[in-house]
């Protein structure tokens, strides 16, 4: 057998779909949503919506970088998108992280520029699960505020975040996938907890 | 691959047909039509250009051993793309390569050289003799 | 400011169907193939695949027929096609030199290796119009007189004046920096040669004609020869990301003109010749040549002269090269402009009872 895990079933439809999810995830920070329909079989050790989410946004042009963990979807990812594979996250577009906690820190990835704030990385972390909290999340998309956590991310994440939030308008996006699910963190969000 | 991408479809169809048929090969990615951005360069040494984009098909299918076949052909052929790419799978069979490149490949081959040729016969039918000086070589 | 109007549904397909009966034309004349359109009409397919910026000329020729011969509307009607496919990526630039030359001829040197190769050209015609062709006679076809030692390579002019360092070099440059993209990014001033060449290469072939015919009569004196002009096919190789090494995907055509300019130097450039470069899809050698001239025009800057004529003018020149730009705005006119020339009417009626009371 290959190595090459399969792609979506239809190549525009499927895609969209999932376009769509991500895009309500970062109007709407901090509520994990499913991805559902035309969901590919991921690659191992990647879950269903890191996946789907990767081939959904991953094309020629977007260079992406790959943590240790995520290795094995190199060869997947090149024949699927034919994207290139970058070894400094800072020349990424997109990053696809399979362990959080070796990551490097967010400042790491492209931070866009002043001109261009849209040229920095948008990355994808795999995460155990979601919860209810500690976080309060408020920012743009959030009414009042929201309860938000994550297990598998590091312990100081919420400061590196809140640096990351400090540099707008330039800084990172972040998807987290867990399974089935995601959500988004535009940098917009402010995070307290 | 280059020989494959030349060749036209009727004549791939009728070279599967003799040797290719009944091999066991599985769609990895269907037959896909798409644009590649042709580059040139600026005086034909420099600095590149973008000079305007092409039709484009490729397909990949996964033959015995888990080997990937790939076909990228110009053009909108997609059945082209598909016999590239089922050739590229059979090809990297080492027991059937040989008998392959024999059979399918080199004349394949030929028969594009001997287009080549005629082209470059005619053209040289056009070349200006000048009478009034020896060319000097 | 345009309003949405509604209405004219039946009108408009009236209008179309119409339109698709004028299309078809007298029915009792055979209707055009396209596969005859894009044999027959090659150079009509060339031009449009040119300015369409795609390289297919089946879809050329399909454009031509839909358009009823409409170069421009052609050229469009490739332009939307594209917007309708992913794109898989960049070629590795193609290296004319190893052009299969079907046409090779140069106005520099007489004796040059490889020698004056004419090629199917309308040169040397009479211009007299073929009254057999309208009798639908069948041109007789020539066997080719096998030539010895033909491998259709022709080593290229401009190498010639470049051994002894007589014409500006053209460096290959940093082969890992970005190359500018015309449809992907928009076009800022001033334009670095990438983007100008990209621009030129899928311009307007009467607007580059004109600006490289003014350019020649002394709107921006330049005093041009052709260095090289070669037709043939030229092999592209393209490198899937999955794959790692390059593959051909056979060959296209295209036709190449290398200008050989005049300069008498300045404070930062040696006297030596300079190059203008034209490469365009097909067999389409006027547009190969005024690209050329006009690409030497606008390198005014760059060899430290002075912009005196539209031609060196780059916010000119390429900002209304594009065909398929100009005929939308211009064509733009007629959408309906009701509420703004009701704002002018209104405004024209007031300045007038001003004017007629100050006489008064």
């Amino acid at each position: 057998m290959t190595t090459l895990a399969p792609t979506f079933q239809h190549p525009a439809l499927g895609p969209q779909a999932v376009f769509r999810t991500l895009l309500d995830a970062l109007a709407r920070p901090g509520r994990p949503l499913s991805i559902t329909g035309d969901v590919p079989g991921p690659p191992a050790p990647a879950a269903p919506a890191l996946y789907a989410a990767a081939l959904a946004l991953i094309d020629f042009e977007t260079p992406v970088w790959l943590d240790a963990t995520l290795q094995p979807l190199a060869p997947t990812l090149r024949f699927h998108t034919g994207a290139p594979l970058v070894e400094d996250p800072a020349n990424a577009a997109f990053a696809l992280i399979g362990n959080p906690l070796a990551m490097p820190s967010l400042a790491a990835f492209a931070q866009g520029t002043a001109e261009h704030p849209d040229r920095s990385t948008t990355l994808l972390l795999q995460v155990t699960s979601f919860a209810p909290g500690p976080w309060r999340l408020t920012g743009p998309g959030i009414k009042a505020a929201t309860s938000f956590g994550a297990t598998g991310l590091a312990s100081d994440f919420p400061t590196q975040w809140r640096t990351n939030h400090a540099r707008f308008p330039q800084g990172v996006d972040l998807f987290l996938t867990a399974g089935h699910h995601l959500a988004g963190l535009p940098r917009t969000t402010w995070i307290e907890g | 691959m280059g020989v494959l991408a030349r060749a036209s479809a009727p004549e791939l169809e009728a070279l599967w047909r003799a040797h290719g048929a009944g091999a066991a090969l599985a769609p990895l990615r269907p037959a896909e039509t798409g644009l590649v951005m042709v580059r040139g360069r600026a005086g034909g040494t420099g600095q590149r250009f973008n000079l305007g984009e092409m039709t484009v098909t490729r397909c990949a299918v996964e033959g015995p051993g888990g080997v990937i076949g790939h076909g990228y052909v110009k053009g909108r052929d997609k059945r082209h793309a598909e016999l590239a790419a089922a050739f590229d799978a059979l090809l990297q069979d080492e027991a059937r390569r040989p008998a392959l490149l024999a059979a399918v490949i080199d004349p394949l081959a030929a028969a594009q050289a001997q287009r080549r040729a005629t082209v470059a016969a005619k053209a040289a039918t056009t070349k200006v003799e000048f009478f009034t000086l020896v060319r000097g070589e | 400011m345009y309003v949405a109007v509604k209405g004219g549904e039946a009108a408009i397909e009236n209008a179309h169907d119409w339109l698709a009966e004028a299309r078809r034309g007298e029915r009792s004349v055979p209707e055009l193939e396209v596969a005859q359109i894009k044999e027959q009409l090659k150079i009509a397919c060339d031009r449009v695949m040119g300015e369409g910026s795609c390289y297919d000329p089946a879809l050329a020729a399909l454009a031509i027929k839909q358009a009823r011969g409409d170069l421009v509307e052609a050229a469009f009607l490739l332009r939307a096609y594209r917007t309708t496919l992913p794109r898989f990526g960049y070629t590795e630039p193609v290296v004319t030199a190893d052009m299969l030359a079907q046409r090779r001829v140069s106005a520099t040197y007489k004796d040059l290796p490889g020698g004056q190769v004419l090629g199917p050209t309308f040169d040397y015609t009479h211009r007299l119009l073929d009254f057999k062709l309208l009798a639908e006679g069948e041109v007789p076809r020539p066997e080719p007189t096998p030539a010895a030692s033909a491998d259709g390579r022709l080593p290229p002019v401009t190498d010639i004046l470049a051994r002894e360092g007589l014409i500006q070099d053209e460096p290959p440059g940093d082969d890992s920096a970005p190359v500018g993209d015309l449809t992907r990014e928009p076009l800022l001033f001033p334009a670095d040669r990438d983007l100008r060449l990209q621009n030129l290469a899928r311009g307007d072939e009467g607007f580059l004609l004109g600006l490289g015919y003014a350019s020649q009569r002394g709107f921006g004196a330049t005093h041009p020869f052709v260095g090289e002009i070669r037709m043939g096919d030229v092999t592209v190789a393209f490198v899937p990301e999955e794959l790692g090494f390059p593959v051909d995907l056979g060959e296209i055509e295209l036709t190449e003109c290398q200008m050989v300019n005049q300069f008498q130097g300045s404070d930062t450039a040696p006297p030596q010749f300079t190059r203008g470069y034209g490469l365009v899809f097909g067999h389409a050698e006027r547009r190969a040549m005024a690209m050329a001239l006009v690409d030497r025009a606008l390198r005014t800057n760059e060899l430290g002269q002075d912009v005196t004529a539209p031609s060196q003018d780059q916010e000119f020149v390429l900002m209304h090269s594009d065909n398929v730009q100009a005929t939308g705005f211009v064509e733009h006119l007629k959408l309906p402009h009701y509420v703004d020339f009701q704002g002018e009417l209104s405004m024209l009626r007031s300045l007038r009872t001003a004017w007629q009371e100050t006489k008064a």
